[in-house]
């Protein structure tokens, strides 16, 4: 069928199913849009910046396990994007993102709104292309989504002339997907996984380590056999939680900077890491000399560069997480002794009982940590959450009850201050019936307020609870501890009140000094059905524990102080 | 990092001829904080593929990294750390017409080379040789007053 580059790309977004598209228009994107407001394909929503629509896209992502789908113009259209695209590269998260580009014949002549999209990209994408000629079209939209959800997932950039968009030409969308140079290993190398199965058949102490490619694989249900048939106890990464369950006994809890005592004791002192879909991050490890130093290592990840990048790997196996836990499972069956580590078990319960996740109470104040576990006693496990960065993104990891995994919905990678409005808008795109809260701070919650509006119009009800403690909350808390409490630059007293600028944007607002306010807030919000600002006053110098200073050794962990205390 | 003796590696990297395929190369050492000593490119015979030579130095991880991270670049077709290779590097020459033309033919011609242009003030000497003699015949030619010295990057072929 004879048709213009605009329509092509409408027509292969409709081919890879996409139902949403997060967006904003502008000059060299304008046949694209044209085309857009042509067809009943799709949806798009226009948030009111780029960086919204990508994160938007980004939680579509995460939340369903789909490619989430953005559309940008060239120049500030696409820099306003890389936020969000660096945010999706460190997270792994499957994305095309589409970009207008100044027509060809004006490429490298410093054009209105012209910047070289694909050389920006380049080290924040899992691929990018610029779209040459109307002919590799098609194959290059195949191929974006091809490459955006194989083996490691990750975003891909497509950065379309203007002059491409409006040319004619015949499109035949391709069935498959044929890039020789692209064949990622699924399958684990047989005989690595029969010495893996070995070594925890001979282990004392076994630890799965989880992280956020079990999540990705959707492996959690095979990860959860695993552990029960061994009752091999397992500690997850900030991006797993939820793998796992709140309520599995053999889940130690969050491991890390900010994991807690029974996690990084048990990576101190186990004799065998099981890493799935992890890949030992700075913020996970601390002190590479001294994590897990009396472990040998198993590391199963689609991605061979993570295997050996950071620690010395005894049984690397590169393959994805479902087919060789399954291989895992079926080596170990009838053979685990789960009595074999009923020691090791023992020592972790007493670890715990000694450190448990802890915080002392307020009548006076509401403390943030008290505002999270009311959360999930209200909303529980039916509800997704997202988050932006800093304290009350650690806060949320440690003490919601998260019980599946797409669940929970944060920038660990990145970091990205700003993510967590527009990701709830783009989770609950996806899934209208549930509740979606982003937890968030003050600092955080200004970075992309203005989707307050994109919200409203669209009536996505997403409710954000601010746990407003008028400070950059985790600088604040490293000042404190490491900078003799200069709070410089931190102090955000001066704020806006976010009731009235919740309901200038025709959402609703709510301000929040008590327990009883709290509640009271919530269900209302959820009752309102529409997009909510909760600003809850918490406890000003509340800090996040425990913690590992940075580049220490985990199992040197500042530790809340006790009730009694 | 432990292990971080340093070694000298020499890549092969076989890439679809694509405009942008260098540059996520070159972007991927610079981004990373891996070590360009020399890196050449040319296009592969009768194919759409492009043949680029990296030489590089580092500490075995991160020389395994570098070539885990070249692998997941998408159109890297196949990546090739040199053991048992046949490696040369070209240098052109510029000498002032007024130097012995016998002492440096004779020069050149100990390293794989010669004499290959000779104008009204300049000639020019050619060498193709391993790197480490490159360096010898870079050492040998400073008596001889060179204007010019243009190195051409290593390549290699495995035995």
């Amino acid at each position: 069928m004879k048709m213009n580059g605009a329509q092509m790309v409408c027509e292969a977004l409709i081919a890879e199913g996409v139902k949403t598209v997060f967006g904003y228009p502008g000059g060299a994107i304008m046949n694209v849009y044209d085309e857009i407001y042509k067809q009943d394909g799709f949806e798009h929503i226009l948030n009111r910046h780029e960086q919204a629509s990508v994160h938007a896209a980004d939680g579509y992502a995460r939340a369903t396990g789909e490619v989430g789908v953005a559309m940008v113009t060239s120049g500030p259209g696409f820099t306003n994007a890389v936020t969000g695209l660096a945010t999706a590269y460190m997270d792994s998260i499957p994305m095309v993102v589409i970009s207008g580009q100044v027509p060809l014949s004006l490429i490298g002549t410093d054009g209105f709104q012209e910047i070289d999209a694909v050389g920006i990209s380049r080290p924040c994408t899992k691929h990018n292309y610029l779209v040459r000629e109307l002919s590799e079209l098609p194959r290059i939209m195949k191929e974006a989504f091809h490459i955006a959800r194989t083996g490691r997932p990750g975003p891909v950039l497509v950065d379309i002339p203007k002059d491409i968009t409006a040319e004619f030409g015949e499109f035949i969308y391709p069935d498959e997907v044929n890039i020789p140079s692209f064949k990622p290993t699924v399958k684990g190398n047989k005989r690595q996984i029969e010495k893996a199965v070995e070594a925890i058949l001979k282990a004392k102490k076994p630890l799965l380590y989880i992280g956020g490619g079990v999540t990705l694989s959707d492996s959690s249900d095979l990860v959860r056999k695993l552990a029960d048939m061994g009752q091999i106890p397992a500690v997850e990464t900030l991006m797993a939680r939820g793998a796992m369950g709140a309520k599995n006994p053999l889940l130690q809890g969050m491991l890390g900077m900010h994991g807690n005592y029974s996690s990084n004791m048990a990576m101190s002192e186990t004799d065998l890491v099981i890493s799935l879909g992890a890949r030992f991050d700075d913020r996970v490890t601390g002190k590479l000399s001294e994590f897990a130093k009396y472990a040998d290592v198993i590391h199963v990840d689609i991605d061979p560069a993570n295997i050996g990048k950071l620690v010395d790997v005894d049984y690397p196996i590169v393959g994805d997480l479902s087919s060789v836990l399954e291989k895992f499972i079926e080596g170990l069956e009838g053979k685990i002794n789960p009595d074999r580590y009923a020691d090791w078990r023992e020592v972790l319960e007493r670890y715990d009982d000694l450190h448990p996740q802890s915080y002392v109470d307020s009548d006076e104040v509401i403390k943030p940590q008290w505002a999270i576990e009311r959360i999930g006693e209200l909303v529980g496990e039916q509800a997704i959450i997202t988050s932006d960065v800093g304290q009350h993104q650690m806060w949320a990891a440690q003490h919601y009850p998260f019980d599946r995994p797409r669940q929970w919905i944060n920038s660990g990678g990145l970091g990205t201050m700003g993510f967590g409005f527009p990701a709830a808008l783009g989770a609950k795109k996806a899934f209208p019936d549930k509740t979606v809260i982003n937890i968030t701070g003050d600092g955080s919650i200004l970075m992309n307020v203005q989707e307050l509006v994109t919200a409203a119009e669209y009536k996505i009800p997403v409710i954000n609870i601010i746990l407003n403690n008028h400070f950059l909350g985790m600088v604040r808390q490293w000042q404190t501890f490491f900078y003799e409490e200069r709070y410089s630059e931190t102090d955000l007293s001066f704020q806006p009140n976010y009731k009235a600028l919740a309901e200038a944007c025709y959402g609703i607002g709510y301000d929040v000094t008590s327990k009883a306010e709290f509640d009271a807030a919530i269900k209302d919000a959820i009752e309102q059905d529409k997009v909510a600002f909760i600003n809850v006053q918490v406890a000003r110098f509340e800090n996040v524990l425990p913690m590992v200073p940075a580049a220490g050794a985990l199992y040197n962990m500042m530790l809340p102080k006790k009730e009694e205390e | 990092m432990e292990n971080s003796h340093n070694v000298r590696r020499v890549i092969s990297v076989l890439v679809e001829n694509e405009s942008s395929v260098l540059s996520r190369i070159s972007g991927l050492f610079a981004g990373r904080g891996y070590n360009i000593e020399t890196l050449t490119v040319a296009p592969v015979p009768n194919s759409n593929l492009s043949h680029i030579t990296i030489a590089t130095k580092g500490s075995a991880r991160v020389l395994e990294q570098i070539t885990k991270q070249l692998h997941k670049l998408v159109p890297v077709y196949k990546v090739i750390e040199h053991e048992e290779m046949v490696e040369k590097e070209m240098v052109l020459v510029k000498f002032p017409i007024e130097e012995s033309l016998a002492d440096i033919e004779a020069l050149c011609s100990a390293y794989n080379g010669g004499i290959v242009n000779v104008g009204v003030s300049i000639c020019i000497g050619m060498v193709a040789d391993e790197p480490c003699r490159v360096k010898h015949f870079i050492e040998a030619i400073e008596r001889y007053n060179p204007i010019e010295v243009v190195r051409g990057g290593v390549v290699a072929i495995e035995r």
